[in-house]
């Protein structure tokens, strides 16, 4: 797309040139480094050019000369707001490849860290939203304090903070530490309270109300053509979740609601956001209360050949599917790694919801959408 | 329709909540957190009678900073003792993914839980095996939980004959 000034020639009677206007790479509602060209019309906005690859570190190259079970490093630093949730996608990619089992107890610690990580992931979306909505780092504290505490969960767990590489080919590196049960259900008896007082804080305040009802819509219909996944779907109206839909692990067995709203705005985006993390609290305590006993991981090589072959494998993550591509040549590295990023292909609504709106509007619209840009440029 | 700003005020009542509240946060140069014993932390733990030197943690590190040079040792079996004369770990471009740990089949080596190794240069990053020699043997239990079942929380020092899993 070229954005010139011909294209708002309608305005040529007021001798009004439409100004270009570079956010980014290094502004801070940007969300990392990433840059929009927009070209505004006074306040409104009239073209908008996402411009990224500032963060590009070419996993896929990358993950070609290492071995299946260090790629899972690598996976750590797509998305690096939700490590877990990537690790858990590419392990099952080259479980489904290798032919590798996971035990009982593996498969419940899997989808405890995922939904832990779903938590964090978007307490930060909603934190920076609020931030970039103009409500300065206040309620953006009470989010990363709550991230905080699911931080230190993990610390218990696997003995890192955001690079977790907790996921094995087979199962999970670590079974849990003495004291985590304690641990995470204070965790989550605190964290009930907080998201409460989330609701108090935020649904009702006018000025986030007035900026975010109605802003920016997306129809269900818009979304599913340009493979929207995640939140940013189903709050369009569309019921779709991996997690019901095609369930992997023990999502089956989890009882949990979806939620889903109709208007697609800027404020259903950011409520569906505030409700799965509560669906998600209540699949960690469901996990914490089921948990079996046994082995937490099958013995899988560390340099393991998975037989030639392709699979695609991909899991509701955070900010919607993802999914990795594998083909296997039958040595200890893969041959090719493909990743479908839904950070990238959430982007691609983001020219559509912002034309027409305005400028304050557009930073809002991307704080929604909630872009991670490690998991944009990979 | 409610009185505009009631539910501004409603949030602000939330944030005067907070004027009884301890802080959350610790003012870090003073107060120091405390990590969990599987903390992988920015140094490591290396047992040098556990270590035969078969490199299978350069093997196994995903960047490939991992590098050793061994010889025989004189009056040994054939191929079962290796003195290790370079043992450089370039934590510089360390991800500490602790793989290296996992892989170690002698459970030689171990993360530490230091993380305060600030330097000028990134060659004053390279852990040399002097320096590894030299560090406190206080591991952390990332990927060894048979220490965490004798009580080890990585805040003490351990010998190289409890650290294995052979002590158990």
């Amino acid at each position: 797309m070229a954005v010139t000034s011909e294209m708002n020639s309608d305005n040529a009677n007021y001798d009004i040139e439409p100004v270009l206007l570079n956010l980014g790479p290094q502004h801070p509602s940007t969300h990392g480094v990433f840059r929009i060209r927009a070209l505004l019309d006074g306040e409104e906005v009239v073209d908008v050019e996402p411009v990224f690859g500032y963060l590009h570190r070419g996993s896929s190259k990358l993950a070609e000369e290492r071995s299946y079970t260090q790629v899972i490093t690598l996976t750590d630093r797509l998305d690096y707001l939700s490590g877990m949730t990537n690790n858990l996608a590419y392990v099952r990619a080259v479980e489904a490849l290798a032919g590798v089992g996971v035990p009982e107890r593996a498969q419940y610690l899997r989808v405890m860290t995922a939904e832990l990580m779903r938590i964090a992931s978007h307490l930060m979306a909603l934190g920076f939203l609020i931030n970039d909505l103009g409500a300065w780092v206040t309620p953006l504290m009470h989010m990363f304090r709550e991230r905080e505490k699911v931080l230190d969960l993990f610390e218990m767990i696997c003995g890192a903070r955001i690079t977790f590489s907790y996921m094995r080919i087979g199962g999970v590196s670590h079974d849990l530490p003495p004291g985590f049960d304690v641990a995470v259900n204070g965790f989550l008896d605190d964290f009930e309270d907080r998201v409460a007082e989330y609701e108090r804080l935020l649904l009702e305040n006018e000025i986030l109300v007035s900026r975010m009802k109605g802003i920016a819509p997306l129809t269900g219909e818009r979304a599913i053509e340009c493979s929207v996944t995640g939140p940013n779907l189903r709050a369009s109206g569309v019921n779709f979740d991996l997690r019901k839909q095609a369930p992997y692990e023990v999502y089956d067995r989890m009882n949990f609601d979806v939620p889903v709203t109709q208007n697609g705005d800027n404020w259903d985006r950011m409520w569906v956001r505030l409700q799965e993390m509560k669906e998600s609290a209540k699949m960690v305590r469901q996990c914490m209360a089921e948990l079996p006993d046994g082995i937490t991981r099958t013995e899988a090589d560390f340099f393991i050949r998975p037989p030639v072959g392709e699979v695609y494998s991909g899991i509701e993550a955070t900010k919607g599917e993802l999914g990795f591509y594998l083909v296997s040549d039958g040595t200890i590295a893969p041959y090719r790694c493909g990743i479908r990023a839904p950070s990238f292909i959430n982007l691609t609504v983001l020219r559509e919801l912002c034309i027409g709106w305005k400028l304050a509007d557009l930073i809002v619209n991307f704080g929604t959408l909630d872009i991670n840009v490690g998991e944009v440029d990979r | 329709m409610a009185l505009f700003g009631a539910g501004a005020i409603k949030g602000l009542m939330v944030t005067l909540g907070y004027i009884r509240r301890k802080p959350f946060t610790t003012q870090y140069p003073e107060d120091k957190l405390e990590q969990s014993p599987r903390f992988r932390g920015n140094t490591f733990v290396w047992y040098e009678e556990r270590c035969t030197g078969c490199a299978t943690c350069a093997k196994g590190c995903p960047l490939g900073i991992i590098r050793i040079v061994t010889h025989p040792e004189p009056h040994s079996q054939v191929g079962s003792d290796y003195h290790v004369d370079v043992f450089d770990i370039d934590t510089g471009r360390c991800m500490f993914c602790a793989l290296c740990v996992e892989v170690c089949p002698y459970d030689a080596l171990h993360m530490g839980g230091d993380f305060e190794q600030a330097s000028y240069g990134r060659e004053d990053m390279v852990i040399s095996v002097e320096d590894l020699k030299a560090m406190p043997k206080k591991p952390r239990t990332q990927f060894r939980p048979q220490m965490e079942m004798i009580g080890h929380t990585g805040k003490d020092e351990l010998e190289e004959h409890e650290a294995g899993r052979w002590s158990l």
